[in-house]
């Protein structure tokens, strides 16, 4: 089944601000109890969002961001554990696009092969996205892949991915399976010209 | 043309370029377990694939095991289900599963080593950020998502860019009481939680040519807290030594076959690296965290940073919350701070050599009244070898209680967790919020023996005084 070319996402935005967020904060472990990713929505954030004191509301609760599509965040976004499960949860929330300052690498790399778009903008950008969703909460945001940008409340903001991930997005090919596939035979000579691979193994 | 290790291999397991430029890779080693493969599985049944390789595929089953209870049925019926579906699918795939039984059982990251299934030069992934752990034998080893295991068995290969490389060198001498997990706490303090983004870290220097293949590990496997998927030693004889005579190493010519090939996959005199760091051996202290992140680390006689003297917004807003969970004190001493648990475990410090060291120290102390001290040994062959040398019962004496292997507390997704705020003093790998399986739990990481150091005060000390070390 060929993949959805994604190029462009539009939808309302969400806020969870900070650097250094973690896969185990944005997924807690104990929802890795499973041997599916079903579910794994209502884990998103859930410890974060159970701590907010008394009076207070985190983002992901604040029934004036119900139903945003997009997620805002900081620096280094996705850090620490290998789990899919944290962009699993994140897409299952009804995320279909991060715009962070920075992805920790392995996250960056699952999300993008589920086809969760993780782009890149300024600090200075995302606070002023997340000011003017602040002032309008229903604001519509676009994350353009093609143009590579961002447009919200009248105004726009550039936005950074890495060639790689950017091309695999528009084209529809975010998901390598089909591709390696077509690789097996290579694959097998390749594996033939490495000697610990021709040992039997016992 | 001169090369890295990591080019090296690399051209060796390239299998074509694929059409968004990434590499088609393949996978020479492929090490799987239950939290992170089923839904793999799932999705080849889904597809309707068979695995390509099964023989190079191993597993083990590590994150959810009890590390005292060990009879099935568990009484966790989630995690039951976890190692079930990990036996089904090994068994109807035909893929090496180092069961309960099998008596070679472990955190998947001591399995590899243990049973010489990790090489130099080979290409290794396994579904978990800290397989950079086998990195120390001088392979490229990856941590992937879900997906990727699946590709991995679909195909043995994954879709990936290259790394630069940062060759990273401690020359010099390690002082007294001052570990591995120190160098990397140090190093990952120095160069940020993503200062290894886009990088594999290879490490040398004075320091990692005496360092044993244990503590070679040690530094490796934190590797990704400091943001580099990938971090390794170029293969020596201390390599060579620890590999010959384990079950899945070669023997007999093949061994000095193999012995040739890994000699020549280290990175050569002369080759280039995109980015080279030195650091002085005799510049790192004992080092511990006190933040909600593995680079918030200072030395045990330095005070909790204060955000007052924060020179940047950033760094000031990091501290805040740091230490508004932490619930520690800026400017105050970290020397003292009273501790609940002491978890001496984990893929980065559950070896033999760590275990023994700390016995070396421990014995005639005892653990303070009112901490709960729990030594959970990587892999069922460590805990037989530490029954063997009386280890274990020196842990016993001292009031640790001595468990089964496991990943246990590092991420408590079996019964051992942090109850309430409890702070722990934990040889493990990780101090997120919530990270030892309570919400609002705290975890200090630092050395095991420093791990042992707090469990006798009941505080967080200096090893090097509460054990005399000089």
């Amino acid at each position: 089944m060929p993949l959805a070319k994604i190029t462009t996402l539009a939808g309302r935005g969400l806020s969870v601000p900070g650097n250094d967020i973690d896969t185990d904060r944005i997924i807690p472990a104990r929802f890795l109890k499973a041997v599916t990713f079903e579910g794994l929505g209502e884990g998103l954030f859930y410890d974060a969002r159970k701590a907010v004191p008394a009076g207070q509301v985190h983002p992901l609760d604040d029934p004036r961001f119900r139903g945003a599509s997009i997620l805002l965040s900081g620096a280094n976004f996705g850090c620490g554990s290998s789990r899919e499960h944290a962009p699993q949860a994140i897409r299952k929330f009804g995320f279909h696009a991060v715009i962070a300052e920075s992805y920790a690498e392995i996250f960056f790399g699952n999300a993008t092969t589920i086809g969760l778009a993780c782009v890149s903008a300024d600090r200075a950008d995302i606070a002023r996205i997340a000011a003017a969703m602040e002032g309008d909460p229903a604001m519509a945001i676009t994350v353009d892949l093609v143009k590579q940008e961002i447009r919200f409340g009248g105004s726009m903001a550039p936005l950074t991915m890495r060639d790689a991930a950017r091309d695999a997005l528009v084209n529809g090919r975010w998901d390598p399976i089909g591709e390696l596939l077509d690789g097996r035979e290579a694959a097998a000579m390749t594996a033939a010209r490495l000697p610990y691979l021709a040992v039997p193994a016992k | 043309m001169a090369q890295t290790l990591f080019q090296k291999v690399w051209q060796a397991h390239s299998v074509r370029t694929l059409a968004n430029g990434q590499t088609q890779l393949l996978v020479g080693t492929h090490l799987i377990h239950e939290v992170t493969s089923p839904q793999a599985f799932g999705m080849l049944r889904d597809l309707g694939l068979k695995v390509a390789m099964p023989h190079r595929t191993f597993a083990t089953v590590d994150h959810i095991v009890p590390t005292d209870q060990r009879t099935e049925p568990f009484g966790d019926p989630l995690a039951d289900a976890m190692i079930k579906e990990l036996r089904r699918n090994c068994a109807a795939h035909g893929i090496t599963y180092f069961d309960l039984a099998s008596g070679r059982q472990g955190i998947v990251h001591m399995v590899g080593p243990e049973q010489g299934i990790t090489q130099p030069g080979t290409t290794i992934a396994c579904g978990d950020s800290h397989t950079s752990t086998h990195g120390a034998f001088g392979a490229i080893a990856l941590g992937i998502g879900t997906s990727q295991v699946r590709d991995v068995l679909a195909t043995q290969t994954i879709a990936l860019a290259p790394l630069k490389v940062r060759r990273i060198n401690v020359e010099g001498r390690l002082r007294p009481g001052v570990y591995a997990k120190d160098v990397i706490l140090h190093l990952i303090r120095t160069l940020g939680v993503n200062g290894g983004t886009g990088f594999a870290y290879e490490y040398g220097g004075e320091v990692f040519d005496r360092f044993s293949m244990e503590e070679r590990m040690t530094v490796c496997n934190m590797s990704i807290e400091g943001g580099a998927r990938v971090g390794y030693v170029n293969p020596d004889e201390t390599t060579f030594a620890y590999l010959k005579g384990r079950p899945y190493s070669p023997t007999g010519a093949a061994w000095d076959a193999a012995v040739q090939r890994w000699k020549a996959t280290a990175s050569d005199a002369g080759c280039s690296y995109d980015d080279l760091v030195t650091i002085q051996a005799g510049d790192i202290p004992p080092t511990v965290t006190w933040g909600i992140n593995p680079g918030q680390g200072i030395a045990i006689t330095e005070n909790i940073p204060d955000p007052a003297k924060a020179t940047a917004a950033d760094e000031k807003s990091a501290i805040e919350e740091a230490l508004a969970y932490m619930k520690l004190k800026a400017g105050a001493p970290i020397k003292g701070t009273r501790i609940d648990v002491a978890f001496l475990g984990s893929c980065t410090n559950a070896r033999l050599s760590d275990f023994k060291e700390v016995a070396r120290h421990l014995k005639g102390h005892r653990v303070a009244a009112g901490v709960k001290a729990i030594a959970v040994p990587g892999s069922q062959i460590v805990g037989r070898l530490c029954a063997e040398l009386g280890i274990d019962q020196v842990f016993r004496d001292a009031g640790f209680e001595w468990r089964e292997a496991g990943c246990s507390m590092c991420l408590a997704m079996n019964p051992d967790k942090l109850v309430g705020d409890q702070l722990c003093a934990s040889s493990s790998n990780r101090n997120f919020k919530g990270r030892q399986g309570s919400p609002t739990g705290r975890t200090l990481l630092m050395s095991p023996l420093m791990v042992a150091a707090a469990a006798v005060r009941g505080s967080v000390a200096d090893a090097r005084e509460v054990f005399g070390v000089s």
